[in-house]
């Protein structure tokens, strides 16, 4: 399956199932990490049952220094 | 005390997490500072390297308000997707609204960040808005309702002071909610200038993590706000063309 992450097109394997699944597969451990997927941000609680399809759009944020 | 909003601060010395040596040093700057108010930015995570040393990771966030910027926004749209990214994290409902209109300048773009500030109001964050020292744009931003307007001294990370200070006494003067100078601080001396004209606190960052030591710095600028302060509230003397003599005429033994 593909997803286009931050940006770039990304292959990922089929048994990801959700937002959750690709953090985890990244192993994105931040426990600050924002998400927008398709357009929509997501609540965190809602990133284990929000499920992904072929081709969907996720953005991955994180606070960085700034003034 | 300082009131934005519904919220309290007791020190009138918001710090930007940009541009410090390594988080250490942040961190040491950050606790001199006694800030409550730390701003930062929200930015695509590098999600090939996630587990790069993350700023947060080094500071107790329960401890401050978190203040994050729509840096990087040349919209009003960008600036609310900003916030809402911000706010999503669960840590925070400040929002500093910036909307750069011109990238040598780093100068905002007066009809965007009005948009953006109208926006977010009605969505419900504290608002504090980053503008340039236009006296006028500063009033239709306590209109739209923002909870601080923050002028610029100059612009930012440009270290140049304050360069038009009537313009800043002006707005002072003429808004009820809090003024934060924000941006283009280069000295301790620029600070006491702002708080002496009776600003209700500073925003800087570069100033202090650009510092040949950025420690020292921190507290020089929690100094020059405090002092800033207390000599506007004192209330200085007036100027004199010519000079008054301190001790008495009488009895001068000669």
């Amino acid at each position: 399956m593909q997803l286009l992450i931050n940006g770039n097109m990304t292959e990922i394997p089929d048994s990801i199932k959700t937002i959750a699944d690709v953090k985890q597969h990244f192993q994105i451990s931040n426990p600050v990490v924002i998400v927008e997927h398709n357009g929509e941000i997501l609540e965190k609680d809602s990133h284990a049952v929000q499920e992904i399809a072929n081709g969907d759009k996720i953005e991955f944020v994180q606070f960085v220094g700034g003034g | 005390m300082l009131t934005i909003g519904e919220k309290q601060f007791n020190s009138r010395l918001f710090l930007g997490t940009g541009k410090y040596p390594d988080f250490d040093m942040q961190k040491a700057a950050v606790d001199t500072s006694e800030t409550d108010v730390l701003t930062f930015s929200v930015r695509r995570m590098n999600i090939f390297e996630p587990s790069q040393p993350n700023f947060l990771e080094k500071l107790d966030v329960e401890k401050y308000s978190l203040l994050p910027n729509t840096a990087g926004a040349k919209t009003a749209e960008e600036a609310v997707r900003t916030a809402k990214l911000a706010n999503a994290s669960g840590l925070c409902d400040m929002i500093k609204v910036e909307v750069i209109g011109c990238d040598k300048t780093l100068l905002p773009d007066p009809v965007e960040t009005l948009k953006a500030t109208e926006e977010l109001v009605k969505e419900g964050y504290t608002v504090l808005t980053y503008t340039s020292d236009d006296v006028v744009l500063a009033q239709r931003l306590e209109e739209a309702g923002a909870h601080a307007v923050m002028p610029g001294a100059s612009p930012i990370g440009s270290g140049q002071g304050i360069i038009n200070a009537f313009n800043l006494s002006l707005i002072i003067e003429q808004l009820t909610v809090p003024i934060i100078v924000d941006a283009g601080i280069g000295s301790p001396k620029d600070v006491v200038t702002a708080m002496e004209l009776g600003a209700d606190g500073i925003l800087l960052n570069t100033a202090v993590s650009a510092a040949a030591e950025p420690v020292k710095m921190a507290e020089a600028m929690k100094l020059a706000v405090e002092s800033g302060r207390l000599g506007y509230e004192a209330g200085r003397i007036p100027k004199k063309r010519y000079a008054t003599a301190s001790s008495p005429m009488e009895g001068i033994s000669v």
